[in-house]
């Protein structure tokens, strides 16, 4: 990849100093839906998330957003107590992740990235599998499971043979099989990758209607600037392990209207600039051009984007 | 709280609705979790719930049943009436019936043994990670999953024993030697599945689980009491077959179903013991697999 078009360097606006990123200090509730104090993980020599500090409100869909090896899915493998962190690095309901596993997962529900539906069973058999291992009892275990279908828009096919079932489909039903536990805080790693764009919107606003009924909190990770402008309170750019700017899409999207201003006299009046551009501007490149972090993303991370597309597709 | 709203829905189930049902009203067990079950009974139900999935999966596709079905019956019908006939191997008994306990177990450890890929397939595909997210033990997940190869493997139990009765093999009907049979068949899968588990948690990848696999199952077979007696081994096969777990499942299922001398109380400490060993490493190699 050798670049002749050198990444602007990184200028300073959202930027801030490593140390310091832009949590909210005043974040009214004591108890956040996630908190992490100084996040770090790495495989190997490999630094994937390198001082993530994060507080994400309950109730609010906070967007963790970033091109492919910004740390996005390590750090949500982290909150899911899929990785060991140290005691006291992140909280989820003000429940250790190091300390408190079993209870953390209690109030989690978690779509991965992969399409991991199981094919050889039925979409009714797929949910009632998770209703099962949350402990639901036998007498209500048949109607949170058609409750949790119903909410997905699958009582219809529930009886079919999952792979019979549409990408857009398996992932509602993933959103069925998290949904069945009554989850407080729903993780959801890049839930429309591969999807087109009528499915995204179904799985979009299926959360969105769940979310009005329960007041679930959401995490997610996406690659699509859009989508988190459009889906997300707020977003949290990631670049290289580290956050980079934070606040809501209209925030980061106003500060730099403002920081173009100062710098070219007001008279450059572009075009108004998309989530895609703030990050180009705080991360010093694009998420697909030169400097991006293409040597970053893991085989593995590839592979399994790719092998979710091609399922979907 | 039980009644569910049977709203019209749209006919095609990929299209976004414009249903407008207000969602707080229509889903009440979705606002609230389900109550932890307490200490023991974990284990006990997340087995079973693992061990459901297994069975509701081969109610829906029987083919790997049948397909299974044929090497075990291969063995008997080919191997075990050619070696009835020469009578090459000394045993006490018609070497048919003899054989037959033996072969039960192979087909077993043969299911058992590349169950690690099955668990791999499952880490790749996204099952097994949400699996890990929910409040299961890993000590419970792998129980349920041995047992789960377990059920399998008593299934091909059966179309064995169905088999070897019509070949003329004298077989006991005493129901609580059966329950014994199944007993030992489900303790000797575990083991072997959770061996196949901890080497997927060691070598991460199918192929070379596959290798392995490949690789341990023949000395496993040959070097226990399957075939032959271990009277006839010479003394470092005995040795071999002395350590080799499947020997004491083949002794555990002889005395039961043939009622040759066995050596019960010691085959089904040695195969508990083994399943136990078998699913404290795999729990605790499971986690690499999540990484």
């Amino acid at each position: 990849m050798t670049a002749p078009l050198q990444p602007q360097p990184p200028k300073s606006i959202p930027e801030s100093a490593p140390e310091v990123p832009e949590i909210p200090e005043s974040v009214p509730e004591p108890e956040a839906a996630v908190r992490c104090r100084g996040l770090r993980y790495a495989f190997g020599t490999v630094t994937a998330v390198d001082g993530l500090d994060l507080s994400v409100a309950p109730g609010e869909v906070f967007g963790l957003l970033g091109p492919n090896g910004a740390g996005k899915t390590t750090t949500m493998r982290t909150i899911t107590t899929l990785l060991p962190v140290p005691p006291g690095v992140i909280e989820v309901f003000g429940h250790d992740a190091a300390r408190q596993r079993m209870a953390v997962r209690r109030l989690l529900g978690y779509v991965p990235q992969q399409l991991s539906a199981d094919g050889g069973l039925t979409g009714r058999e797929n949910v009632a599998l998770f209703a099962r291992v949350f402990d639901s009892p036998r007498r209500e275990r048949a109607d949170r499971v058609a409750q949790a279908l119903e909410a997905v828009g699958l009582a219809d096919v529930a009886d079919r043979l999952v792979s019979t079932y549409s990408g857009g489909m398996v992932r509602r039903l993933e959103l069925a099989q998290a949904l069945v536990s009554a989850p407080r805080l729903m993780i959801l790693d890049e839930p429309t990758v591969g999807l087109d764009p009528i499915a995204r919107d179904s799985v979009w606003e299926r959360i969105n209607r769940i979310r009005a009924g329960t007041g679930m909190t959401v995490l997610v990770t996406t690659h699509s600037m859009e989508e988190a402008d459009r889906r997300c309170d707020r977003v949290a750019l990631m670049h290289r392990g580290r956050i980079r700017a934070l606040g809501t899409p209209d925030e980061l999207k106003g500060a730099l209207v403002a920081h173009r201003r100062e710098a070219d006299g007001e008279s450059a009046e572009t075009a108004p600039p998309t989530l895609e551009d703030v990050f180009r501007h705080v991360a010093g490149s694009g998420l697909n051009g030169p400097g991006a972090d293409e040597e970053r993303g893991e085989f593995r991370d590839v592979r399994r984007t790719r092998s979710t597309a091609s399922r979907v597709g | 709280m039980s009644a569910v709203p049977a709203a019209p829905r749209p006919a095609s189930a990929d299209v976004a609705s414009a249903h407008a049902a207000p969602a707080e009203t229509a889903f009440p067990l979705l606002l609230t979790p389900p109550r932890p079950r307490g200490g023991w009974r974990v284990i006990p139900a997340r087995t079973w719930a693992m061990c459901a999935v297994e069975l509701q999966k081969l109610r829906h596709d029987r083919t790997e049943l049948y397909t299974r079905a044929v090497q075990p019956a291969l063995w008997l019908l080919i191997f075990g009436e050619t070696f009835t006939r020469i009578h090459a191997i000394p045993t006490d008994v018609p070497y048919l019936d003899y054989l037959a306990p033996g072969i039960i177990a192979q087909s077993a450890m043969f299911i058992a043994i590349f169950y690690g890929i099955m668990i791999i397939w499952e880490r790749d595909s996204g099952v097994l990670t949400k699996l890990l997210v929910t409040p299961t033990p890993r000590t419970a997940l792998v129980t349920g999953k041995a047992f789960a190869a377990g059920v399998k493997a008593v299934i091909q139990a059966v179309v064995v024993v169905a088999l070897a009765a019509v070949l003329g093999v004298a077989l006991t009907w005493n129901p609580l030697k059966l329950l014994g049979v199944v007993a030992a068949v489900l303790l000797g899968s575990a083991f072997f599945s959770c061996l196949s588990m901890s080497i997927a948690g060691i070598v991460l990848t199918r192929d070379r689980l596959m290798g392995i696999g490949q690789a341990i199952t023949m000395p496993l077979f040959f070097g226990s009491n399957a075939l032959y007696p271990v009277s006839v081994m010479p003394g470092w096969l005995k040795a071999v077959s002395a350590v080799n777990p499947l020997s004491y499942e083949v002794d555990a299922l002889r005395g039961l179903l043939i009622s040759t001398p066995a050596h019960l109380v010691t085959d089904f400490a040695v195969l508990t013991g083994a399943a136990a060993l078998g699913v404290a490493a795999a729990a605790s190699l499971l986690g690499r697999l999540a990484r």
